[in-house]
């Protein structure tokens, strides 16, 4: 292969820099002595005497612990439902209502934020007053609010995953005298495990960091963080939601370095597979 | 057990009956009214184009559709609304259809963990099926690590494991190459006379149907066109579509001159000649169809006899005719415009007089022949008067 020239090595450092030169900063001033975020106090810093004061902050540990509990929530619930949707649209051809299925898992990926907020915040209302569930806005009606945009990206990823193997994978299963219970658990459950744990660890991270939709359905003392974070920020930026957001990066990047070990060490046991089955042919 | 049940079981009955069996799809007719009986240990292939409904047919018979109409019996026991996994049939896939996730030990034993056997007895019956499909020491190996034939044989294990005593195969060899295939059919053949199960081949490779077959049945359009021995199917074709599918032939339109008794004068204005053939003993072809076995009419039972003046047509396989140097009594000539030469024989397109091209194979018997035949020789053509055959349809 060609090696690069100067011009594409140049593209790519701009790149670099316009990437992750905003995380950066946030991450060297968290280490910053000066109350003011954006004046260096090179006399004192590094200090880390912004993360202390985070973890004395009782406010946004109890919004991290809510935006956990709600995370946790709703992607299991999300992975459940859109797991069922995907493999009712993967595998269960031509039934009646299929297009509005399939239409209606995937309109909050399209739909804007704001609309389905709102339009979540009218139905809780409603439902409040005709059966008095769920009473007031708070954590519930925000996990319920989660739920229903997360599940459309598991739909969608569950979906094309199946989509990826032969349904006579399932039939074949079901010759060989598996009813369609047993079938499900043996062969398609196996099949579409990565993605639902993709799926949900996408649902996780959707509803972690949601804001908009939040903010709607959300009511007195169901803060989450980054609804916390927002307000804040609003009053002005204190070092200590530096010190927060670094913290996030690097559970992040930790996270992705795993994930990515994780495939490369699959990946070369799957090219030695193939050597050996190449092997074996002749 | 029904009394048709025990009739079967004695031996005496078709061990698979289809009766009129329809499936349709969005209105268009996959299968269309097909009735079929198939004998216990028969190796009965399904031969049929694209979209002929041999695979609907197939799929028809593991249970993965319904028929709209019709109905199907397995061992005089009607299976029609029988879910696939509580039929005693099992399928290879056109594609294997091997559990990705699972070892080859584990695809095999799947079947078994099913029928709740104990584990002992799934391990020893899997270790034989993996020994007569000599894939014994690949047993803890996943399906990706092996090549097309291996999976090829595993599929074959996990659906004879079962012991099904009716076994569905969707184009088993489609997806090898050449030589292994060739080495495949006769391996297929073994085991399936010694387990005795009887198999249902479904292909388009005619090749592959005329090897394999105890009888087949074509496919066209929906419908069985015909059953048959695969010589009785290559010989006695009972239609110009099953003539044209199963190998090569040429087929002359003629009229019919004279029709008597004991044979048939056509008159066939691209040979420009008149043909008389004679009706020979009849030997009926399954199903009642008319048999025209070599060359003579054999006018079956209840088979209307051909009036003065239709239309029929006459097929001549291209092996069937010879080629000499002109000058032959009382013979066809033409000239050769195309020679094809394919190693053990060679195929000749001889233009006769009224322009129609003739296909004629001939053997290379000899390593060099002295008499070869070169393109823009004239030669003359001549056939045994047996070998036409007449064709109604």
């Amino acid at each position: 292969m060609r090696s690069p020239g100067y011009f594409s090595r140049a593209m790519l450092g701009v790149g670099l820099v316009f990437l992750y030169v905003p995380i950066l900063s946030l991450v060297v001033f968290s280490f910053n002595n000066s109350r003011l975020v954006t004046v260096w106090d090179a006399a004192h810093s590094p200090t880390l005497k912004w993360y202390a004061a985070l973890l004395a902050n009782g406010e946004i540990l109890d919004a991290a612990w809510l935006s956990i509990r709600i995370a946790l929530a709703a992607a299991t619930a999300a992975g459940v439902l859109g797991t069922l949707a995907g493999v009712a649209l993967a595998r269960h051809g031509p039934f009646r209502g299929r297009t509005l299925l399939a239409g209606m898992t995937t309109a909050p990926i399209v739909m804007p934020e704001v609309i389905t907020g709102l339009a979540l915040l009218l139905l809780f209302v409603a439902m409040e007053q005709a059966i008095g569930w769920p009473r007031g806005t708070g954590a519930v009606t925000i996990t319920l609010a989660h739920t229903t945009f997360c599940m459309a990206y598991v739909t969608v990823v569950v979906q094309s995953r199946l989509a990826g193997f032969d349904e006579s994978l399932e039939e074949a299963a079901m010759d060989l005298g598996a009813a369609p219970a047993t079938v499900f658990r043996r062969i398609t459950l196996p099949l579409i495990a990565p993605a639902i744990v993709s799926g949900w660890l996408l649902a996780f991270t959707l509803s972690w960091d949601d804001l908009v939709t939040s903010q709607f359905v959300a009511g007195p003392g169901s803060s989450t963080l980054p609804m916390v974070i927002f307000s804040k920020v609003r009053l002005g930026v204190s070092p200590d939601v530096n010190a927060l957001a670094t913290l996030m990066v690097l559970a992040v990047a930790i996270g992705i370095s795993a994930a990515a070990l994780l495939l490369r060490y699959r990946e070369r046991r799957r090219q030695r597979d193939m050597q050996l089955a190449a092997a074996g042919s002749s | 057990m029904s009394a048709a049940g025990e009739a079967a079981r004695e031996g005496e009955g078709p061990y698979l009956r289809i009766e009129g069996v329809s499936k349709r799809f969005g209105g268009f007719p996959a299968v269309d009214d097909v009735s079929l009986s198939i004998g216990r240990g028969e190796v009965f292939c399904l031969l049929g184009g694209s979209g002929s409904g041999k695979t609907t047919l197939l799929r028809l018979l593991a249970g993965f559709e319904t028929p709209d109409r019709g109905k199907i019996y397995i061992d005089g026991e009607d299976v029609s609304a029988v879910p696939p996994y509580r039929r005693p049939v099992n399928m290879m896939f056109q594609s294997y259809a091997l559990f990705p996730h699972l070892s080859v030990e584990k695809n095999v034993a799947f079947g078994l963990e099913q029928e709740r056997l104990s584990r002992q007895e799934i391990r020893q019956r899997v270790g034989e099926m993996l020994e007569i499909v000599k894939m014994a020491a690949y047993g803890p190996r996943r399906p990706h690590q092996l090549s097309g034939g291996q999976r090829q044989r595993v599929a074959l294990a996990r659906a004879l494991v079962k012991r099904p005593k009716l076994l569905l195969l969707d184009e088993p060899l489609a997806a090898l190459d050449r030589k292994l295939r060739e080495h495949t059919q006769f391996e297929l053949l073994n085991i399936q006379k010694r387990l005795g199960v009887t198999f249902i081949v479904v292909t388009h490779d005619q090749q592959e149907a005329m090897t394999l077959a105890s009888r087949m049945g074509v496919m066209d359009h929906g419908r069985i066109v015909q059953v048959g021995t695969p010589s009785e199917i290559y010989e006695a074709p009972a239609t110009r579509f099953v003539a044209d599918f199963i190998g090569s032939v040429n087929l002359f339109e003629g009229r019919v001159t004279e029709a008597r008794a004991d044979g048939l004068d056509i008159h066939c204005a691209e040979i420009g000649a008149e043909m008389r053939l004679a009706c020979g003993p009849s030997s009926a072809a399954a199903d009642g169809t008319p048999a025209l076995t070599h060359g003579a009419l054999a006018l079956a039972r209840g088979v209307p006899a051909v009036a003065r003046g239709a239309t029929v047509w006459v097929a001549l396989r291209p092996e069937k005719i010879q080629l000499s140097r002109p000058g032959a009594p009382g013979s066809l000539t033409g000239i050769v415009k195309e020679i094809g030469y394919m190693g053990g024989v060679s195929t000749y397109l001889v233009e006769i007089a009224s322009g129609k091209l003739l296909r004629v194979t001939l053997p290379n018997s000899a390593r060099q022949s002295e008499h070869q035949i070169s393109r823009n020789d004239t030669v003359s053509l001549s056939w045994h008067s047996a070998s036409p055959i007449v064709l109604l349809r």
